[in-house]
């Protein structure tokens, strides 16, 4: 059966865009407030998981070609790595730093090494909940 | 600080994330974890050897200071448990080598077995009651998958009631932890030591001790056993062993820890439960193994009584027993992973588990059924081998302790072993031989390598107890003298 879709691609479209934009928020808003690299992930996985509700599997797949059980996996090496990174300046495992920076556009910027752990997070969130939602998908 | 104490549990978990890249390169992945286990005993024996000459190691992550941040600790008890960790997944590794199949092998299977030894020497390590937690679940989310991979029937059956009992004491593990920290405060072990030494412990606390109890006892099989027979029998020879050398181990550090480091003020109670509960596990497992003809549930019964015999220790709690119970458990792990392994490879050249099946097999593979003979030997508790040390060290302690009921089941208890073993040996091994030197199926190196590093280990544990026993007695000291820890963790440095 064809259902008609077309009022919600078209929506979707739109609103795939303000999603991402939120994840991208949150994720560097944890800093300091709520968020952080899971809630952004989660937020970034809703939106894949959006695109994959209202196109077909196939199409997503083309349009972003990557393997989600890699991205989980590299999302968790490269949380595993900056705890290890901690090591070579002779601090306790996992340790995190972060300094003041003048950047152009930006002004005074806060850079953190634990932006680069949560990142990683991220990656393993959207990673591990595409890889569920897809497995789920393939077995009905 | 010493940041080595954490590489027993992240290099396997880095290891186990690498092979996702690389799921069909399988040479790369086999020396990949070989090299991390045998690199991991290097680092526990290292740290043992530091830990007689500067005392207790610790790190604390992020260098947020206990009871605030959380560490790992890395006492003696600790470090011969990941020790001997290491050892036993290195040589499961090898065995697996040759008989896990490539399909499993293309399906993580070594990612998930350096996840599973991550799970347990965090378990061994960690400092922090909710991280014992986060570690138990890494441990059994990898076990969950192994005892399914490959997704035969039976595993599948048997891997529910697996999942759903460990979900459920899961469960209960959390309620437990949430009610200590709403009476204490705090999760730092050192700290809830401290305080319930403080306030002394109420029956509120004991009440939550026996949640505890019950929660590790589900995890170790103490007298709660029903879900371990069926299934520790059908995973694959090299997974069952790695199980049956391993998870029951880490309940029963759990158990140790808990009844030593917090609850220890109020023996009457929570040490007659453990007294009962062992002693019904002993009965329980010397019937279970003499009731079965097939080899598989045999073994898995033998694994039910060491728990109840290692429990014995713990239940009498001398100095003796203590150290009994360490070096049992030392011994317990190497010599479990063996009988595993033999049984697996006995299946594997006859194609039956029935022991009446079997027949005259020492005719067809002479070393197999010698190393069959060690082992029991060595589980009976025969002098030179490495049960011997552990039976009497427990033995006395239960003397002194006068319950001489636990010690008479004990011991009847290790004849019931002997039993049981002997009469797989006589079964199988003499007799008539029913395979013809044709129809033999070849012995793999793969196989047999594994088993015969694994018996000489266990002889060399039996023989070299006086090079082992200074960090056995510095284990049980700690475990008797709570402040030793306390001041290990709580020390700012």
């Amino acid at each position: 059966m064809k259902t008609n879709n077309v009022i919600l691609r078209a929506v979707v479209k739109l609103v795939v865009y303000i999603i991402l934009t939120l994840a991208v928020y949150l994720f560097l808003a944890g800093h300091h407030s709520p968020g952080g690299g899971f809630i952004g992930g989660l937020v970034l996985a809703a939106a894949l998981v959006l695109l994959f509700v209202s196109f077909d599997i196939e199409t997503v797949r083309s349009a972003i070609p990557f393997d989600f059980k890699k991205v989980a996996a590299l999302g968790a090496f490269t949380s595993v790595m900056t705890g290890f990174g901690s090591l070579l300046f002779g601090q306790p495992f996992l340790s995190q730093t972060f300094a003041y920076f003048d950047l152009p556009f930006f002004g005074k910027t806060e850079l953190t090494t634990v932006t680069i752990f949560e990142a990683g997070v991220a990656l393993v969130v959207v990673g591990v909940v595409v890889t569920i939602i897809l497995s789920i998908v393939e077995d009905v | 600080m010493n940041n080595l104490v954490v590489l027993p549990m992240v290099i396997p978990v880095l290891a186990g994330i690498l092979f996702v890249f690389f799921r069909y390169q399988i040479t790369l992945q086999r020396w990949i974890s070989f090299i991390v286990m045998v690199g991991n005993i290097g680092i526990a024996a290292y740290l043992l050897y530091l830990n007689q000459i500067e005392g207790i190691q610790r790190i604390d992550f992020s260098g947020w200071k206990p009871p605030f941040g959380i560490s790992f600790v890395a006492d003696s008890f600790s470090l011969i448990l990941v020790l001997i960790t290491s050892l036993v997944a290195a040589i499961c590794l090898v065995y697996a080598f040759s008989s896990i199949g490539e399909e499993r092998e293309k399906m993580y299977f070594y990612s998930f077995v350096n996840f599973l030894v991550a799970g347990v020497n965090g378990s061994f390590l960690t400092g922090d009651l909710f991280n014992l937690y986060v570690c138990f679940e890494i441990m059994l989310l990898a076990s969950y998958v192994l005892i399914a991979l490959g997704g035969e029937k039976a595993q599948l059956r048997e891997s529910i009631k697996y999942v759903l009992i460990n979900v459920l004491s899961s469960w209960f593990f959390l309620v437990a932890i949430a009610y200590l920290y709403g009476s204490v405060g705090t999760l730092s072990m050192a700290h809830i030591s401290e305080r319930i030494a403080e306030v002394g412990q109420t029956p509120l606390l004991t009440v939550i001790s026996i949640v505890f109890l019950t929660v590790f006892a589900l995890k170790a099989g103490l007298l709660l056993y029903f879900w371990l027979p069926g299934s520790y029998s059908i995973a694959p020879t090299a997974v069952a062993a790695l199980f049956g050398a391993l998870l029951t181990k880490v309940g029963i550090y759990a158990m140790f820890r808990v009844f030593t480091l917090f609850f220890y003020h109020d023996h009457s109670i929570t040490h007659t439960f453990i007294t009962v509960l062992a002693a019904l596990t002993l009965i329980g497992g010397s019937i279970g193994a003499v009731a079965y003809k097939d080899i598989r549930l045999i073994v898995t019964y033998n694994v039910v009584i060491a728990v109840g015999f290692i429990l014995v220790g713990l239940a009498v709690a001398t100095p003796e027993a203590l150290e009994g119970s360490i070096y049992y458990l030392m011994h317990d792990m190497i010599v479990k992973a063996l009988l595993f392994l033999i049984a697996g490879t006995m299946i594997a050249v006859t194609g039956t588990t029935r022991i009446d099946e079997m027949s005259g097999l020492i005719r067809n593979y002479p070393l197999l059924g010698w190393m069959f003979f060690i082992v029991m030997l060595s589980l009976a508790g025969i002098p030179p081998l490495s049960g011997f040390i552990g039976k009497v060290l427990v033995g006395q302690g239960a003397i002194e302790a006068e319950s001489y009921i636990l010690l008479a089941l004990a011991f009847i208890s290790s004849i019931f072993v002997l039993y049981s073993l002997l009469r797989v040996f006589l079964q199988c091994f003499w007799g008539e031989t029913i395979i013809s030197s044709e129809d033999e199926v070849p012995m793999k190196k793969g196989w047999i390598i594994p088993c015969a590093i694994l018996t000489i280990a266990t002889i060399v544990l039996g023989l070299g107890a006086e090079i082992i026993f200074p960090y056995v007695s510095d284990a049980a000291n700690t475990l008797l003298n709570p402040s030793d820890y306390i001041d290990a963790v709580l020390t700012q440095d």
